[in-house]
C-alpha cells in the first residue's frame, strides 16, 4: 500500500478517521475556497494524535468549500463548511453531532464563523470535551451526536470554555501558520497538462452518433469546472447486472485508462458510488463519451432514480438484516426506459440492509431500510430525507411510511410514490420539491395502497 | 518515561497527602495540586481513553510537574500516546512483557501535532529550521 501512497492508519477503531470532502473539491464552479489543503492539515493533525486515539466511538470529519454541500456535512460527527465573512476573510461554519445509524441526528451549528487558522485549536476543544464526557457504557449511545443531543447548550458552552483555555492558557499552539497552509496548498495544484493554453471549445455538443443520449449525458454526467475549458465527468457505475458501485478489475483498468487519456491521470471516488474524472477537456467530451459508452460507463443516470446508493446488504454483510441488492436490481429493471427515467428527473433513492445506515437511507428522498422479523426480510420506506445538497434542500431525516413492506412490494411502492409525484408535480418541479409542497399524505396513501401481501397480514407487518 | 512492572507498583496509600489516585471521570482542574508529587490515573480498559485528556490537562494546562502514573489496563502499544500526553510513569498490566516497550517508544518521532511534552506542532517548530527549508525545496523539485 505504501508503495502506491496508500495506508490503513486510523481506518478503524474509536479514533478520528479519514477526513472527507466534496468530489468536486478544488474544481467546483461554485467553490468559495479549496477545502483540500485544510482537509489535509486536519488529516495530518488527527493522524497519530496522542490524546484522541481511544475516544468513546469512531469520529468522522467532512469539509466542503463550495456553496453546494455535496459532502453531506450535516451527517458527520463534525461538518465544516468553508465561507467568507463580510470582510472577505475565509472561515468555517462548524457543525457537531450529526450521524445516521439507529439514532439519526442532524449536526448542530456551534460556530457560524471560525477563522480558518483556528480550526485545529477548535477541533481540539470539540474532541477533548467529547473524550471526557461521551458515553462509554453503551456502544449505541457513544457517538458524539448522543452527547450533543443530550447536553445541548451545556456541551456547546463547555467547548467554548475549553477553546478559550486553549487560546489563553495554552496560547493556541495549533494556530495554522500561513506558511503551512501555503506548503500544503502547493500539493493541490491543477495538473501541468491542464494549465496554460488549452484547445478552445468550438462546439461543445459536437455530438457523436446518438445525439439524444449524448445530450442527456452532458446534462447529468458532466459538470461545470472552475476552468471554463474543462469539465468534471462522472462515470456511472449504476447499471443492470452489477451491484451499485461495483467494478470488475477490467472495468477499473478501463477507468484508469480513461483517467490517463482524458483526466490527467486522476479519478475520484464519490460517496454516491461512482467515479469522477475531474480534469476533462471540453473539446474531448465527445471522444470520452464514445469510449466510456463502449465500456458501459456512460449511462446518463447520474442523480436520477437508478443512481441509487446501496449497501452490500445481506448477500455479503454479516450485520445485515435483509438483502438490498435484489431490491435495487428490481427497481432498476423497472426503470430502464431512459425517456421515463429522465422524465422522473433527479431523485435520491438510498437503501440500507440494516439500521447501521451504510446506504444512507435517512438522507434519501426515498429511503429503504431492511429489517428482520422472525427471520424474514422486511423493508421500511422513508420519505423526504435530505443530504443537505442544493437539490435536496436543508438537511432532513426521512420519515417512515407506515409498517414495513415485503420485498416483492418494494418496487410497487416506489412506482406508486413516483406515479403520485408525476400526477401532482408542477411543471419542472423536482420530486423532493413536490413532496415538500403537497406533504407526505398523498404519497403515503399511494404507498400503502400498493400493499399486497402485507395488506393481508397487517399485524405481522406492523410488528416488523 | 519510566516503565514499571505490575508487581513493583504500590497503590497510593489512603491519607497520604502527596499522592492521589484520580478516577477517570474526575475533572483534574478541580484538584488542589499544592504539595502533590504523584497522581495515578486509571485505564480500566485500554480502550477507555479518558485518562489521556486528564494527563494532558494536568501536565499542560495546569503545569503539574510531579509524577503522572498510568495504571490499570496498560499495554505497551499505548506507551507512546501516554508519554506524549504527559504521563511520566506507566505500570504495565500483569503479564505484559516490558522488554518490547522501548522499541515502541523509539519507533517514530515525526509527529505533526504538538502534545503535552512537545507543545508546538511540527510546522511551528519547523518554521525556522533548515529541515523545513529542505522539505520545501524537495516539494518544489516535483
Amino acid at each position: 500500500l505504501a508503495s502506491v501512497h496508500l495506508h490503513g492508519i486510523q481506518t478503524s477503531g474509536n479514533c478520528i478517521r479519514n477526513t472527507t470532502s466534496d468530489e468536486r473539491a478544488g474544481i467546483a464552479a461554485d467553490e468559495i475556497a479549496d477545502p483540500r489543503p485544510l482537509a489535509e492539515i486536519i488529516r495530518q493533525w488527527s493522524t497519530l494524535h496522542p490524546e484522541f486515539a481511544f475516544l468513546p466511538r469512531k469520529f468522522k470529519i467532512a469539509i466542503v468549500g463550495a456553496t453546494d454541500d455535496r459532502a453531506a456535512t450535516a451527517w458527520h460527527d463534525i461538518g465544516l463548511h468553508v465561507l467568507k465573512n463580510e470582510a472577505g476573510e475565509v472561515g468555517l461554519r462548524v457543525m457537531v453531532g450529526g450521524g445516521m445509524g439507529r439514532t439519526p441526528v442532524l449536526g448542530t451549528v456551534i460556530r457560524s464563523f471560525l477563522p480558518w487558522d483556528q480550526i485545529l485549536n477548535y477541533l481540539e476543544a470539540v474532541v477533548r470535551v467529547y473524550n471526557r464526557w461521551g458515553r462509554r457504557d453503551n456502544i449505541y449511545k457513544a457517538r458524539i451526536k448522543i452527547l450533543v443531543k443530550a447536553e445541548g447548550q451545556r456541551y456547546i458552552d463547555e467547548v467554548e470554555a475549553e477553546y478559550q483555555q486553549i487560546l489563553t492558557v495554552d496560547r493556541a499552539p495549533h494556530t495554522i501558520a500561513q506558511a503551512e497552509l501555503d506548503r500544503v496548498t502547493a500539493c493541490f495544484v491543477p495538473p501541468a497538462s491542464r494549465t496554460g493554453p488549452l484547445p478552445a471549445l468550438t462546439n461543445p455538443v459536437a455530438a457523436p452518433v446518438d445525439d439524444k443520449e449524448y445530450t442527456r449525458w452532458l446534462k447529468q454526467n458532466v459538470a461545470a469546472h472552475q476552468n471554463p475549458l474543462l469539465r468534471s465527468v462522472t462515470l456511472s457505475f449504476k447499471r443492470l447486472g452489477y451491484s451499485p458501485g461495483d467494478a470488475t478489475g477490467d472495468q477499473l483498468e478501463l477507468s484508469a485508462h480513461l483517467a490517463d487519456r482524458y483526466s490527467a491521470g486522476e479519478t475520484r471516488v464519490t460517496h454516491d458510488q461512482n467515479l469522477v474524472l475531474p480534469w476533462v477537456r471540453a473539446d474531448e467530451l465527445p471522444a470520452l463519451y464514445a469510449e466510456a459508452k463502449q465500456a458501459g460507463l456512460a449511462r446518463s443516470n447520474i442523480r436520477l432514480l437508478t443512481d441509487m446508493i446501496v449497501c452490500p446488504g445481506g448477500d455479503f454483510c454479516s450485520l445485515a438484516n435483509a438483502r438490498s441488492l435484489p431490491i435495487s436490481e428490481a427497481i432498476s429493471q423497472r426503470y430502464q426506459d431512459m425517456d421515463e427515467l429522465h422524465d422522473i428527473g433527479e431523485v435520491d433513492v438510498h437503501m440500507s440492509g440494516c439500521i447501521n445506515s451504510c446506504g444512507h437511507h435517512h438522507s434519501a428522498h426515498i429511503g429503504i431500510l431492511g429489517v428482520d422479523k422472525d427471520g424474514q426480510e422486511w423493508y421500511q420506506i422513508t420519505l423526504a430525507g435530505s443530504d443537505g445538497s442544493a437539490l435536496s434542500g436543508a438537511p432532513a431525516i426521512g420519515k417512515v411510511v407506515g409498517p414495513s413492506f415485503s420485498a416483492a412490494e418494494v418496487p410497487e411502492v416506489i412506482e406508486a410514490v413516483l406515479d403520485t409525484y408525476r400526477s401532482t408535480r408542477n411543471s419542472g418541479e423536482a420530486f423532493i420539491d413536490t413532496l415538500r409542497r403537497v406533504g407526505q399524505d398523498p404519497f403515503k396513501l399511494a404507498a400503502n395502497a400498493a400493499r399486497t401481501s402485507t395488506a393481508r397480514a397487517p399485524k405481522a407487518a406492523a410488528e416488523a | 518515561m519510566k516503565i514499571i512492572a505490575a508487581n513493583a507498583h504500590t497503590a497510593c496509600a489512603e491519607g497520604q497527602k502527596d499522592q492521589i489516585s484520580l478516577a477517570n471521570d474526575a475533572d483534574p482542574r478541580a484538584l488542589d495540586l499544592a504539595g502533590i508529587t504523584r497522581i495515578d490515573l486509571q485505564f480500566p480498559k485500554f480502550t477507555d481513553g479518558r485518562a489521556f485528556s486528564q494527563a494532558f490537562l494536568l501536565r499542560r494546562r495546569l503545569g503539574f510537574t510531579g509524577e503522572i502514573r498510568a495504571t490499570g489496563d496498560v499495554l505497551i502499544d499505548q506507551l507512546v500516546q501516554m508519554q506524549r500526553s504527559g504521563f511520566s510513569v506507566a505500570v504495565l498490566r500483569e503479564g505484559v512483557d516490558a522488554s518490547a516497550a522501548q522499541r515502541q517508544l523509539d519507533r517514530f518521532e515525526g509527529f505533526y501535532q504538538g502534545d503535552a511534552v512537545h507543545v508546538e506542532p511540527h510546522f511551528a517548530e519547523a518554521e525556522n529550521s533548515a529541515a523545513y527549508g529542505a522539505e520545501l525545496a524537495r516539494q518544489d523539485s516535483y
